[in-house]
């Protein structure tokens, strides 16, 4: 039976992760694979009172120490005994699963399903338990409860686990090349919080989660039953090694002083590492700007901008957000979590071959028309903004063969052949019931129902 | 017409009456159909004779080599683009000639039989229906198959519009030239 | 011939180079002439050379950057070389007359007149607000009426910047917009739900579209921003001369 669309949000329905940010600095990713139906829902059946809605988590904030999110490949609902026809109402790219999306994704060379780690791209990749812990001793405990439980579930095995940590200061998020993150920041309408000044106005609900209106009207085609995709929302796994040592080299190469380096590697960004913003702060950096939400985020492109000699035209921060000089951007944002792994590499220390980077999470409704279609035509896209020879210089499938345009007056500057910064090694499209969805998933009966 | 002062700068529509043109002007071999903002151009259709289709698609290798040996080899045409495509309605399959070029229809036509007849390609109109069987010697008959083959446009659109392809070419070379100026100062 | 050398071409010079041209080249008619069959190919043991002797490999095709050599390109009859997955399907290559479509649609009966009125309403749309379909990345646009003894068709050519694929949402939220999508109601086959339903749109499109077996650019693989940019640059040249006089 179509319900009408709800006008507010249920945030005691929606797993927190789509709507806040958790006190964690550590955490840790176990990707599963149920062996039996029966199994799988038994072991989702004792779990589910560990993932608490927004409205819960929120509450609890601050006594909480450790909080739990679990999502779904297509391959795992039908291992949880999801029915054919149930499972046949999912959009065809999620259906596919990330490996076999490689070509719209661009993950080409280093960065082909065929060297994924993780031993995760298979179909035997039914779910992920996301933990966020407030510190180490909290993941271990947690970790090692699930242990314990999963001794008790049978048939219910790990595939892989990763350990995500922040890298200190934990004054702000940074990651392991030292720029600042989560600066540029959405907000949802029916969430009653105020974007941030030059944040846009706020989202539609039903561009992030499942069963509201949308930028284009009432929802349509969601997957069924109601029941199981209310609230929910797809998320798309990619684990990013990042290659500290290349980049570093690659700023001393570029840049005779450090604050040559700096402005290089503020060029490739958008943003100087502090966060300040080019569109801001062309020409030098200015930390306080950078600290301060009210003017962190509050620019545009078209008018002030139109030429790049700012912000690069091919910047990462202006591809993964035009702003005002791309149509239809409504329909194009995305919701960001995630952490770093992998201990940091010391300022003067040598590339030492350990495996880091940033494993993270993008939320939205539509994986195609939202996260697939930033990463084919705005990251990947060689003629980005006409520039010709370009993707993006710091998540672009980077092959050596790509530059990155530097406008500048008199004289653009033109770095040829840009080595590859990050290199992607693991990767999955999940779907992320809702706490409902969650119940009625565990207590699928034998006839997937 | 003359190409404006400011040809290309803005883009340009054109709604154009059912005949093809706004008012009579006669050309030599019929109405003269006028410059849009597409410049001039056709669309030829025409209905192939069964079983052909395979080798009217080869023409297609041939005038990729023809090109290829030879880039200008179509440049008294003007032309801007080019495409020849097969195409079915019912069980009826149709040839398809889109030219967008830059001189008028008449002096076009008769470029383009010249020119096909010397490169060898005008056999493939042998393979259309109603082709007439002595267009060998008879180019007013190639041209009036033309003619009353040609679908035109209801609506024409151009990015740049009016500007002539050697314009275009002239002026990407002054880009081309200016660029790697800048570049060399580095 | 140099570039240079196109504006004074008088037939005698073209047909005398073509002339020379024509040694490497296929077939004179002579040859094809003769043929007793109807159906009428290239001269198949020339053919057969393009495919077996690499030693007659031509120059250089142009690469994508290089238009300053008019080229041409064969396509396969599925409209592809190899299949490339796109977000919402295969990807059609980009030839030296870039990407662009033929969408050909029969046209529901007595809706012809409506059809064609959209004409001057696109015309007018334009007029009023010049950069109104750049998000289609457009060339040129040719809307054609034709009718081959089945009925009225619609026939949309369009030469673009963008596969297929990339800005389809875009082109259909345009669409909306400027109301150029209610031409398509008029077309047999356009979904009912075509407002909300986008995978059925894009279905359409596909669907009717009739890809090409030989395109050719003058300029090849030139976008359209690039040939503005270009035309504006020499636009200020010469203004800045002018002014040094």
């Amino acid at each position: 039976m179509a319900s009408q669309p709800p006008t507010m949000l249920e945030f005691d329905d929606i797993q927190h992760i789509v709507l806040t940010r958790v006190p964690a600095i550590t955490g840790r990713y176990e990707f599963l694979s149920f062996g039996e139906p029966s199994r799988g829902r038994r072991w989702l059946a004792g779990i589910i009172e560990k993932i608490e809605s927004a409205q819960a988590a929120a509450a609890r904030m601050e006594a909480q120490n450790r909080w739990v999110s679990v999502a779904f490949t297509w391959t795992g609902l039908r291992a949880l005994g999801l029915n054919e026809a149930s499972l046949a109402s999912f959009p065809e790219e999620f259906r596919q699963g990330m490996p076999a999306r490689w070509q719209v994704l661009g993950d080409t060379g280093a960065n082909h399903p065929d060297h994924w780690i993780e031993g995760i791209s298979g179909p035997e990749l039914h779910a992920i338990a996301i933990l966020f812990a407030r510190n180490a001793t909290e993941r271990q405990r947690s970790t090692q409860e699930h242990q314990a439980y999963l001794a008790r579930t049978p048939a219910v095995k790990i595939l892989s686990s990763l350990d995500i940590d922040a890298i200190p200061p934990f004054d702000y998020a940074r990651d392991h090349f030292g720029y600042r993150d989560r600066l540029s920041q959405l907000e949802i309408e029916g969430t009653g919080i105020e974007p941030t000044p030059g944040s846009g106005p706020p989202i539609k609900a039903g561009e992030f989660i499942l069963g509201y209106p949308d930028e284009d009207g009432p929802p349509v085609g969601l997957p069924q039953p109601d029941i199981l995709s209310r609230n929910g929302t797809y998320m798309a796994y990619r684990r990013l090694q990042e290659h500290v040592g290349a980049f570093r080299e690659f700023l001393r190469t570029h840049g005779d002083t450090p604050e040559e380096q700096e402005w290089v590697a503020a060029k490739l960004m958008g943003r100087w590492r502090s966060g300040a913003p080019l569109a801001l702060a062309p020409d030098k950096d200015d930390p306080g700007l950078a600290a301060d939400p009210q003017r962190n985020n509050n620019f545009t492109y078209a008018k002030s901008d139109p030429y790049g000699y700012a912000t690069p035209l091919g910047s990462h921060i202006r591809r993964m957000n035009p702003r005002d000089t791309a149509v239809n951007m409504q329909r194009r944002r995305m919701i960001r979590r995630g952490a770093t792994y992998g201990p940091p590499l010391a300022e003067d220390a040598p590339e030492d071959g350990v495996d880091r980077g940033v494993a993270a999470f993008v939320l939205c409704a539509s994986l195609v028309r939202q996260f697939e279609f930033a990463q084919n035509v705005w990251i990947n896209d060689p003629n980005f903004h006409e520039l010709g020879n370009d993707r993006d210089p710091i998540i672009g499938a980077q092959d050596g063969t790509f530059d990155m345009t530097i406008p500048k007056r008199p004289v653009r500057r033109k770095i040829r052949g840009l080595p590859a910064f990050t290199t992607v090694r693991s990767g999955a499209y999940f779907f992320l019931p809702g706490i409902g969805a969650l119940r009625y998933l565990a207590t699928l009966s034998e006839s997937g129902r | 017409m003359n190409v404006p002062a400011d040809a290309g700068l803005q883009p340009a529509a054109m709604a154009i009456p059912e005949e093809g043109y706004f008012q009579l002007e006669q050309g030599r071999y019929g109405p003269i159909f006028p410059r849009t903002p597409a410049n001039y151009g056709f669309t030829i259709i025409a209905k192939i004779k069964p079983g052909t289709a395979d080798a009217i698609r080869a023409y297609g290798k041939v005038l990729e080599k023809i090109v290829r040996d030879d880039p200008h080899a179509f440049a008294v045409l003007q032309l801007h683009y080019l495409r020849w495509v097969l195409f079915n309605i019912e069980d009826k399959t149709f040839f398809m000639y889109q030219g967008i070029f830059d001189t008028d229809f008449d002096k076009y036509t008769e470029d383009a039989v010249a020119l096909f007849h010397t490169l060898g390609v005008d056999t493939v109109f042998e393979n259309l229906e109603e082709f007439p069987a002595d267009w060998k010697t008879n180019v007013p008959a190639f041209i009036k198959f033309v003619r009353d083959h040609q679908c035109p446009s209801f609506l024409e659109y151009g990015e740049y519009p009016y500007a002539p392809s050697a314009e275009i070419k002239k002026a990407l070379a002054v880009k081309r030239a200016l660029s790697v100026m800048l570049d060399e100062t580095q | 011939m140099s570039p240079d050398d196109l504006s004074g071409s008088t037939r005698r010079a073209f047909l005398g180079s073509a002339t020379a041209a024509t040694a490497l080249t296929l077939a004179s008619s002579a040859g094809a002439e003769q043929t007793p069959t109807m159906v009428h190919g290239p001269d198949p043991t020339k053919l057969a050379q393009l495919k077996t002797n690499p030693a007659a490999e031509p120059p250089s095709a142009p690469k994508p950057g290089d238009w300053t050599k008019p080229s041409a390109m064969a396509i396969p009859k599925e409209g592809y070389f190899q299949l490339e997955q796109g977000r919402y399907g295969p990807i059609f290559p980009r030839t030296p007359a870039n990407y662009g479509f033929t969408i050909i649609a029969k046209i529901k009966p007595g809706r012809e007149a409506t059809v064609r009125e959209y004409g001057g309403t696109i015309e007018k749309a334009v007029r009023e607000q010049p950069d109104v379909l750049a998000p289609l990345r457009l060339h040129y646009l040719r809307w054609v009426i034709f009718d081959v003894g089945s009925g009225p068709h619609f026939m949309y050519q369009g030469i673009f910047d963008t596969d297929f694929d990339k800005y389809l949402e875009d082109a259909v939220a345009l669409f909306v917009k400027t109301g150029i999508n209610t031409v398509f109601v008029n077309l047999e086959g356009w979904p009912d739900d075509w407002k909300t339903n986008l995978p059925a749109v894009i279905k359409f499109f596909r669907d009717h579209q009739r890809p090409s077996f030989l395109e050719y650019g003058e300029y090849p693989y030139v976008s359209a921003d690039e040939v503005k940019k270009a035309l504006r640059v020499k636009g200020a040249l010469s203004a800045m001369l002018d002014q040094m006089q």
